[in-house]
Formats: structure tokens, sequence, C-alpha cells
């Protein structure tokens, strides 16, 4: 094999040995059973779900090969053979998923081995992305940086990387499984929605460990999770997740699909029940087989070391002259750049969301820009968030303006992360097998409408996200305005929830009216955005304070007064 | 010859091989055209949709086939739901992409 390893980058886990020759026996293992099924030895029942295994399901148009980025984090080395892969065998393009991964649209089968060859020259692969399997663990998107960390979510999750990739256990699951790490004092991971949601904490001793909630998820049925244990002490967290995978094991249920996943049986069995057989196979497995050594802990955390940041001021004049003279760039550091834990460094979130763009799309030559401006400026390393947006995390103050000025040179510098723009999306009925509707074109009309950079300052903090189906692979459930797609006999409609949130004060929305067509949703969203500036107490009031003071009545009268 | 209630159907797959969206044109061979699709009865199509499962597994030619409503508009024939206008065409939201780009 050709390897070219991603290199001693900042905040990227290095394949060994083990890991290589794993990745490589399964590429090989794949590239037999795409020859069986395609000189008729595996039927397609047979082939169909070793292919989902694989990473692959058959969409409305060719296969979508799903690439797993490991809680979102990859080197440029990784995302520019990402783009080449994109030019050679899709069709120039990429889709990054509220899954932190990678998605293309137009694979053919028999590309698919030579595909993932690709992929594990740079140590990736598609696996663990599809299947009832535990898919790839997510994380804060700020993950080794942010200034409010308290726990890199990134040493366990590669932890549960290791743990799950070959555990005969968890191979066949009643259903998918997935779990999201945060370790900040803000929850950009959206962890209460998972089926497992983790957040990483450390007691008055300075010991890490974790607070466990379970039984989150979106879908046809939204659960919030419930929490289960306030403190797993970190040689047990693996023992600790092992014992509620085995009573979901045991207990989940394979009969309905609709009934399999955690969130059910945590609801069905009730949370004390639950809690009760959790710790009773926890206090069965307890012990020196599933205690996490803390040397294998400290390993894993070198690979995630700080990168060799310089001894900077706190804060840059060079980039506070940059932001008095362009008033376009002063803007973007102001929504699109958080702070960073080391002085005079910053995270800079690229929008993937131009207005009427494609939310999550990129091209191959965009992926190459970034994959060079990561070499140049966030030593060499990026990150996918769930919002689908990409994070330059370790970037200096001194060298935003010359950051931004290439971005916007190709499309990337949009400022709009976490306002009215910055709109999630699933593919929806322009690409998806499942979906109902298409997500797509309202997020693209929406951003449109709300394009103007002050108007959306205006409006202020309001998330707005899209599924094409039940599903919610568009977390339509916990945004502020969520839009789910459903078809009424043939025709598209576009049902409105409101009050939803992602964060630690999870909350599902709720159903604001009857659905409105295509072509009345964009007008039905600036009316709710109109009613909540109207009633707004002042600019600190974001719309959800507004929602939860005023109710939904006033949204209701003004979207359905003329029914 | 149509359905009693005027309904014509065809059937739509995707190629084993390569994913492709393919139809079953009027000779029984598959073509990637809808223009080219064998438009057919209930009956035809129920009929045709059996016969086709078996030959492509045999064949290892196609995977998820199934049959489709199709209405005529304008004397053109059409899929009567947004999915199979999409798989005939492209995405919506990239006309420079799918079968739509090669017309």
């Amino acid at each position: 094999m050709n390897h070219i390893a991603p290199g001693a980058r900042a905040g990227i886990y290095h394949y060994d040995e083990i890991d290589r020759r794993f990745v490589g026996e399964r590429v090989e293992q794949f590239r037999r059973q795409v020859e069986r099924r395609l000189s008729g030895e595996l039927t397609e029942e047979e082939f169909k779900p070793i292919r989902l295994m694989n990473g692959l399901y058959l969409q409305l148009h060719a296969y979508m090969l799903r690439i797993a980025v490991p809680y979102g984090v990859m080197s440029a080395v990784q995302l520019r053979k990402l783009a080449e892969i994109g030019r050679t065998y899709d069709k120039g393009y990429g889709h990054f998923t509220t899954r932190q991964n990678l998605q293309y649209n137009w694979i053919k089968l028999e590309d698919t081995p030579a595909i993932l060859n690709a992929l594990a020259d740079v140590d990736m692969h598609a696996l663990q992305t599809s299947g009832n399997c535990v898919r790839n663990v997510t994380t804060d998107q700020f993950v080794g940086a942010a200034k409010d960390e308290v726990v890199d979510g990134r040493v366990y999750a590669e932890i549960l990387r290791q743990w799950t990739s070959l555990h005969p256990e968890f191979t066949y699951l009643p259903r998918k499984f997935k779990i999201a790490i945060s370790g900040a004092a803000s929850d950009r991971a959206a962890v209460r929605v998972h089926d497992v949601g983790l957040l990483a904490r450390r007691n008055e001793a300075g010991e890490a460990g974790f607070t466990f909630y379970v039984g989150g998820g979106l879908g046809r049925s939204p659960f919030i999770g419930k929490l289960v244990r306030e403190w797993v002490a970190e040689e047990d967290f693996v023992a600790y997740l092992e014992a509620i995978l085995r009573v979901y094991n045991q207990y989940g249920r394979r009969d309905n699909i609709y009934k399999a996943r955690i969130k059910i049986l945590v609801h069905e069995l009730g949370l004390e029940k639950f809690k009760a057989e959790v710790e009773e196979e926890f206090a069965r497995l307890r012990g020196p087989k599933y205690r996490l050594d803390p040397a294998i802990v400290a390993e894993i955390r070198t690979h995630f070391a700080p990168p060799p940041f310089e001894d900077l001021p706190e804060t840059s004049s060079a980039l506070e002259r940059a932001k008095a003279e362009n008033p376009a760039f002063a803007n973007w550091v102001a929504v699109n750049v958080a702070e960073h834990k080391a002085p005079g460094y910053a995270i800079a979130t690229i929008s993937l969301k131009p207005p009427g763009g494609i939310p999550g799309d990129a091209s191959c030559d965009q992926m190459d820009v970034i994959a060079d401006l990561a070499e140049q400026y966030s030593f060499g390393e990026l990150r996918v968030s769930h919002v689908q947006n990409i994070v330059l995390a370790h970037v200096k103050q001194d060298e935003l303006y010359a950051l931004w000025q290439k971005l916007d040179a190709v499309n990337l510098g949009t400022a709009n992360a976490g306002l009215i723009g910055d709109i999630i999306a699933c593919p929806g009925l322009d690409y998806c097998a499942l979906a109902n509707a298409r997500a797509i074109p309202l997020a693209q009309a929406i951003s449109a409408r709300f394009a103007d950079p002050l108007r959306q300052r205006t409006i202020g903090e309001l998330g707005i996200k899209i599924s094409g189906c039940i599903n919610a692979c568009g977390h339509h459930h916990v945004a502020a305005i969520g839009i789910l797609g459903v078809d009424k006999k043939g025709t598209e409609f576009y049902q409105i929830t409101v009050g939803g949130d992602p964060t630690l004060t999870t909350a599902i929305g709720d159903i604001l009216g009857p659905a409105v067509t295509e072509h009345e949703a964009v007008d039905a969203i600036e009316a709710i955005v109109e009613v909540y500036l109207a009633n707004r107490t002042g600019e600190s009031e974001r719309f959800l304070d507004t929602l939860a003071r005023v109710g939904h009545g006033p949204f209701k009268e003004r979207i359905y007064a003329a029914d | 010859m149509p359905s009693p209630d005027g309904t014509l159907h065809a059937i739509t797959a995707n190629r084993l091989r390569d994913g492709v969206v393919v139809f079953l044109g009027a000779a029984g061979a598959w073509v990637e055209s809808f223009a080219d699709a064998a438009l057919l009865t209930e009956a035809e199509a129920t009929t045709a949709l059996a016969a086709a499962k078996a030959q492509a597994e045999r064949d290892q030619f196609g995977v998820d086939l199934y049959a489709f409503e199709v209405e005529s508009e304008n004397g053109a024939a059409l899929p009567v739901k947004m999915r199979e206008r999409i798989r005939t065409l492209g995405p919506s939201v990239r006309l420079d992409l799918g079968k739509q780009a090669a017309a």
C-alpha cells in the first residue's frame, strides 16, 4: 500500500500498524465481496447488509458512500484526498453531514474498493457509518481549542472508536447507536438527542469523569436523553457504556424497526428500571478487565497534544486594525470567530451556507483551498461540525484577515455561523431514497431571503433546521424554527415547529399549525421572524426567550390568520 | 393500454454495477432515458415487474426494481410523484447533474 500518513499534525490520531492492518483487511474483504456480487455469487439480499457495513447506500440517482470522519476531525492531507476522490470517482463535490461525516452522491459499486483503498492510504474508511452498530462518535467541533473546555472529548471518542470497531457484541445491535461527547461548558454537540450523550467533566480533585444521558434521539419519536448517572469515573468509562449496550442488546426490540432504538427501550422500561438493569450489569462488568487503564488514556492523549502554539499576547492589534478598515471582515469576525484557549489564537468557522447555497456541500476545489488554508493557518488540521460547517480551530488572530480574504475569494467567507442563514438541511428528496419532500430548495430560498448580513445580525441567534422526512437527519425537532417536509397526495408540504433547542437546555419544538406549501413556507418563516422582532424586549432577548414569554399565539395568528 | 382509471405505469431500477437509474424499455431492454421507457397498464406492469426482477437477479443487472405511476401532461408522459420526476431528471438543485445534464 502506498501509505501517506497524515503526519505529525495537531489533534489527529495516527494509525498504528494494528489500525492499518485492520482497515486494509476490511478493504480487501469488501473488494472480494463486490466481486462476488458482480459475478452473481451473492444475491442482493445477501449483499445489501454487507455494503451497508461499508457505508455504501443505494439512493435515488446512484450509490452513496458515507465516509467516516472520526469525531469530525481530519487533516489537510485527508481532506485533499477526499477532494481527489470526489474528482476521480464522483462529480466534483461532497456533502458534509450532521454526523460530521462526508457523503459522495454518485458512486459506482465497481469503483468502491478502489475508493476505500484510496481512503486507507490516508487512514480513513467508511466503517460504522451505516448498519446497526455504534456509529461514528461525534463531538464538539471546537474540541481541544475552546476557551470553555474542561475535558478534551477527542481522547474518549477515539477510545470509543477503538473499543467499538471490532466489538463482537455491537455489530448486530437492535438498531443503529449514536454517541456524542461534549467536554465544554457549552454543548455544541447536541448530546441530549443522542442514544448516549456524554458530558465530560472534572471533579474537585481534577479527575475526569462523565455524566451519562441515555435514550435521546430524534426521528419519528423524538426524546430528550434522560440522566442515568451523574458521575462515572474515567476508569469505569468503558465498563459503564458496555453495561448500557448490553442492556440494550438484551432488551431492545428487534421485531419493529420503529421501536428498536434505545430511546423506546428507556421509555417503555421506565427510567428507574433501566438504570437498575444498567447498574446490575455494570456491577458484573466492573473489574480489571474493563478498567480503562490510565496508561492507555495517556497514550491516546499524546495524539491530541496541543500544537506548538507561539507565545502571543491575548489580543492582536493587527486584527483590530483590519476590523476597523473592513466592515465585512469585522462582521465575519463577530459572527464566525470564537475564543480560543491559547492567547493570541482564535477558532474560525468556515460557513458552507452561502446565501442561496446548498447547506453542507463543498466542491473539490473548495476542499483543496480549505486543506491549503488549514496547513497555512491551523497546523494542518480541521473539523466538520454537526451543523455542516468546517472549522479551523487554531488560527492566529494576526492572520484572521488574510484567512478571510482567501476564503472570501472562493465563496467561503460567509458570515452567518449561528444566525438564520446557517441552516441545517438534509439531502432530502433531491438525493435521498427515504425522503418525502425536498429540503435543500427551501434552505436555499430562506437563506437567499435573509442574505443581508446586517439583517441577520439584527435577528441574532436563530437556528433553522430542515428535514425531508420524519427520520429527522436535518434535526428539525431541536431547531428554534424547524421544518419537516411531508408528502400530501404527491405534493410537498412543510410542517413548521418552533421552540426546539439542541443545547443543554434541550427542547423538542412544538408544531405551530397545519403544514404550508413550498410557496408559502418562506413567507411563513419571514412572518415568524417579524413577529419575534416586533415582540422582543430588546436585542439581547433571543428568539427562544421571546417565544417562551409570549407563547405561540402571536406567531400562529400571523401565519394562519387568513385561514 | 392504460388502466381503467387511465393511469399508466413504468418500471425503474438502479443498475447494479454503477447505480445509474434505468427504465424498462419497450422491447424488454433496459434504457437510461425515461423518454424510452415502456408505458404499461397496471396489469402489464405487474407481470413485467415480476419478470424483470427475476431476469435482473439472474443477469446481475439491476436492483431495487419497482413500478411507478405515469400521467400525461401536454401530450408528454410524466411521473406522477416528485420522487420519480427527480429520478428521471436529477437533483432539482443541481441542473448540471444527472440525466437532465445530458439532455
